[in-house]
């Protein structure tokens, strides 16, 4: 043994500690990490500005227009008109050429459909006559029988249609449509050779739909039940098409390529039997059409004309779900959360300096050599800076929904009615974004080790997309693709407005620029947490490998 | 099993550089231990592999008997300080020992406890990024002591401290020692391990030179080696160098003579008329023994340094 130089010669007795052991064990980790995160008032300021921007952004969308219930609009709020609504509150279109009669009871209406003929305003064209006009059938022009509540705008309803070129079909208040398995695939195919017959019958609430090329030979296309339709209701025939041309969403803004569409449709062999026999048609209306003004010239008009047995319907608009939100007076909850992704990039600044900083320090040689389980260390991390970001959404988007909703309300903006199911959902789901991706900062920065490099590549990827995506600076194709792909696609979480994928044509329309996303909500969450789990355990295995 | 560090032929290569070289010795408890050596001699990476921060390419060190990685509560085991300089600027020096003692399942009192052994009370609470290099040397330390562990390993804690402050840390880790805890110190200057350490563990080149106790050390570096005063420098080397001795010049009018016996060399000078005053056999001191073993190390290493330095010291002097 070796001597000390120095005072004694003889070696003290081994040393023994006077400290009670402390608790072992990820709670002691959790809490050691939790210390560390709030004692550095940087990261505690930079949370609460994440949540108060969060909030802001939602806040001065309504403070800002004031909408068009401010004192210059000389109608006041009374003038603002909520858009039509369907059955379910969800916003609709319903616009149609209505040949009805009062019908009470159980019944059934057959009729005869002839021909399809659709027109479009030439561009610049004079357009006095049908003859003026060229000819084009939409592919969601439709003409058929139905039942409806009333002439109310969104009235519950079922229909029973021959499409442009979506086949026959059977659809019901808005939102569901069926098509045929049989049944002509185009309103072109139709003629008085080969007609398309069409019958729906009604028994109380539950509904049944036919088609047939003879008349003779029927075959069901579907029984539905729909409640809402009193007994006292109105049949008859429809016709109606969507307006000609396309809408384009691209750099910024979206352009329409428009113009006004008309279908006359030829019916015959009206028949109503059971308790719906008799009973005369309403006139035709001399102005215009039930359901508001038409578009476009005086030609464009939802009228009919009765020779015989025989029924011209000249209709236009259509009878669909429709695009919320795509005017200032009308908003969806969601728009209170518009500041998410700029409270986000305070979160991720935060987050990744979380560990970051602690390589630019040399602070990690001391966590790692108090604590030499590193993959704990990095789940103790990650759990806290996933918990409390997610404290700080659950509180800035808990508050700015229903406040942003309310002041919205009071400015006279038609807030979309949701469930209260689909409002905590999007509460909730954007704190558990906040939270992923916090944790995806923070496993960026353990891989990366540098605070500048990881918050530049956390953003973007994740708020560079969402911004290219719903600013429409991209096409539509590639927004999606965009949001799909990335970690951005968390932002589907947010998504309140409804969609309905059996209408091709609004589902077009369905873009991110217009607040819908391309996967569903939670769907688009679980690709966040994807690449937050990726990330997470390639941080554990360079963590693991790499020389502290 | 005794409180010790155990290194066993830690090898490790950082791409072209051989930063570990079969480094072995063993930390005694009861003592002082100083782990000096030049920059790169290998102190800190040895530090980090102890303390598993960093994988070698061979070998293993062992703490209390056990790999560093399968320590519970680590710092109960033993405290160390890499790198005082290490802190979260904004973060208080009190919250600094906090989360450090939460990762233990500590709490606040023992950290009172360890900021009133460490003289750092009136600043605890400012942040550690206006602390100077000794106050956070002592935080470092106060670090170390979270856990009360019978073994230290502190790299260069003398760095940045004023003389106070140097005088205060001396005592500090002779009582650590004295209580028989197993303590480390690393430096590269031996003058700050003087009346310090009890035992010394010499490293060049990532591996060990030395690995003695002080007094070892000394007598070893003290050997053969005669003290002499003349006021004609240049004529005295001469003759003594014709004699067959080595000569170094220690200071203006000193020169340490090596290879010849007091006696010869008082025969050389009268021989060749050089006047001188004094000759004396010479005792080292400890930074001198330090400079011969490192230089040689340095100079030397592939050829001579061969067989395990601490049999003897024979092979590093002239």
């Amino acid at each position: 043994m070796t001597t000390n130089s120095g005072a004694s010669t003889v070696p003290p007795a081994p040393y023994r500690s006077q400290v009670e052991p402390g608790r072992d064990g990820f709670l002691q980790l959790v809490r050691s990490e939790w210390t560390k995160l709030r004692t550095v008032r940087g990261w505690m300021i930079g949370m609460a500005v994440a949540g108060l921007i969060t909030m802001l952004f939602g806040i001065l969308g309504p403070l800002g227009s004031g909408a068009a219930c401010n004192s210059s609009n000389p109608h006041g709020c009374s003038a603002i008109q909520p858009p039509t609504l369907g059955p379910d509150g969800e916003p609709v279109t319903d616009e149609l050429s209505f040949v009805h009669k009062d019908v009470s009871g159980d019944g059934t209406i057959t009729a005869r459909l002839d021909s399809m003929t659709g027109y479009y305003a030439p561009a610049n064209g004079p357009a006095d006559s049908l003859a003026d006009l060229s000819k084009s059938l939409d592919p969601w022009a439709r003409a058929g029988i139905i039942v409806k509540a009333g002439t109310t705008p969104g009235a519950p309803y079922v229909a029973v249609v021959a499409t442009g070129a979506n086949g026959v079909r059977m659809e019901s208040n808005f939102t569901t449509s069926t098509q045929a398995s049989q049944g002509a695939a185009t309103g072109s195919a139709i003629s008085s050779a080969t007609p398309q017959w069409l019958r729906l019958s009604r028994t109380g609430d539950s509904f049944t739909g036919y088609e047939s090329s003879d008349g003779v030979h029927w075959t069901a296309i579907g029984t539905e039940t729909v409640a809402g339709i009193p007994s006292s209701a109105q049949a008859g025939m429809l016709a109606s098409t969507p307006d000609h041309g396309s809408t384009t969403y691209l750099f910024g803004g979206s352009s329409v390529d428009s113009s006004s569409a008309l279908l006359v449709a030829q019916f015959d062999d009206v028949a109503f039997t059971g308790d719906w026999s008799g009973g005369a048609f309403a006139a035709p209306p001399t102005l215009n059409q039930d359901n508001g003004p038409a578009p476009g010239a005086a030609l464009f008009q939802n009228t009919y004309t009765q020779t015989g047995g025989t029924f011209s319907v000249t209709g236009t608009g259509d009878i669909a779900p429709a695009i919320a939100a795509a005017s200032d007076d009308t908003k969806s909850i969601e728009d209170g959360l518009i500041g998410t992704f700029a409270g986000l990039i305070a979160l991720i600044v935060v987050a990744t300096m979380f560990i970051a900083s602690e390589y630019r320090s040399g602070l990690i040689r001391t966590t790692l050599s108090a604590t030499p389980r590193r993959g704990a260390v990095l789940a103790a991390k990650s759990l806290v800076i996933g918990t409390v970001t997610f404290a700080v959404g659950l509180v800035a988007a808990g508050i700015a929904v229903p406040l942003v909703k309310s002041m919205e309300t009071g400015d006279g903006i038609f807030v979309l009615p949701t469930s209260t199911a689909t409002e905590l959902r999007v509460i909730v789901g954007t704190a558990l974004l906040l939270a992923l991706v916090a944790v995806f900062a923070t496993a960026v920065g353990t891989l990366l080790r540098r605070g500048a490099g990881a918050v530049a590549l956390v953003i973007a990827l994740v708020i560079l997309p969402y911004v290219l995506a719903v600013a429409s600076v991209l096409p539509a194709g590639t927004s999606q693709w965009l949001l799909r792909l990335t970690p951005a696609a968390g932002f589907a979480v947010q998504q309140s407005l409804q969609e309905y994928p059996d209408y091709a044509q609004v589902t077009s329309a369905y873009v991110p620029a217009a607040g819908y996303y391309p996967l569903s909500p939670w769907a688009g969450l679980a690709v966040t947490f994807a690449f937050t789990a990726a990330a997470l355990g390639l941080a554990a295995y360079v963590l693991r490998r790499r020389d502290a | 099993m005794e409180a010790t560090i155990e290194v066993e032929g830690l090898r490790k290569r950082y791409g072209p550089i051989q930063a570990l070289d079969g480094m072995t010795f063993t930390v005694s408890p009861g003592t002082v231990t100083g782990f000096v050596g030049p920059n790169g001699a290998g102190k800190s990476t040895t530090m980090r592999a102890v303390l598993a921060l960093d994988a070698v390419d061979e070998g293993r060190a062992l703490v209390d008997g056990r790999p560093y990685a399968t320590l519970r509560r680590p710092l109960s085991h033993i405290g160390s300080l890499l790198d005082a300089a290490a802190l979260h600027p904004t973060r208080s020096a009190r919250d600094h020992l906090l989360w450090l003692a939460h990762s233990q399942g500590l709490g606040a009192k023992r950290v009172d406890q360890v900021v009133a052994a460490s003289g750092l009370q009136s600043a605890i609470r400012r942040k550690a990024g206006g602390y100077s290099l000794g106050m956070r040397q002592r935080l470092g330390i106060a670090a170390a002591l979270l856990g009360d562990p019978p073994i230290l390993m502190l790299d260069e804690p003398f760095n940045g401290l004023d003389p106070e402050g140097i005088v205060w840390i001396r005592g500090f880790l002779r009582s650590l020692a004295a209580e028989g805890r197993a303590v480390l110190v690393s430096s590269h200057l031996m003058s700050e391990l003087q009346d310090t350490a009890g035992h010394l563990v010499v490293v060049g080149r990532g591996r060990v030179i030395a690995d003695k106790s002080v007094a070892e050390l000394i007598a070893a570096a003290s050997s053969g080696r005669v003290e002499l005063h003349t006021t004609k420098r240049t004529e005295a080397m001469t003759v003594l160098t014709t004699a067959g001795a080595t000569v170094a010049i220690t200071d203006a009018d000193t020169l340490t003579v090596t290879g010849l016996a007091p006696e010869q060399i008082v025969e050389a000078l009268n021989q060749g008329n050089v006047p001188f005053s004094q000759v004396a056999a010479h005792r080292a001191t400890l930074e001198e023994a330090y400079m011969e073993l490192t230089r040689d190390a340095v100079e030397y290493r592939a050829s001579t340094i061969e067989a395990p330095a601490h049999e003897s010291t024979q092979e590093t002097t002239r």
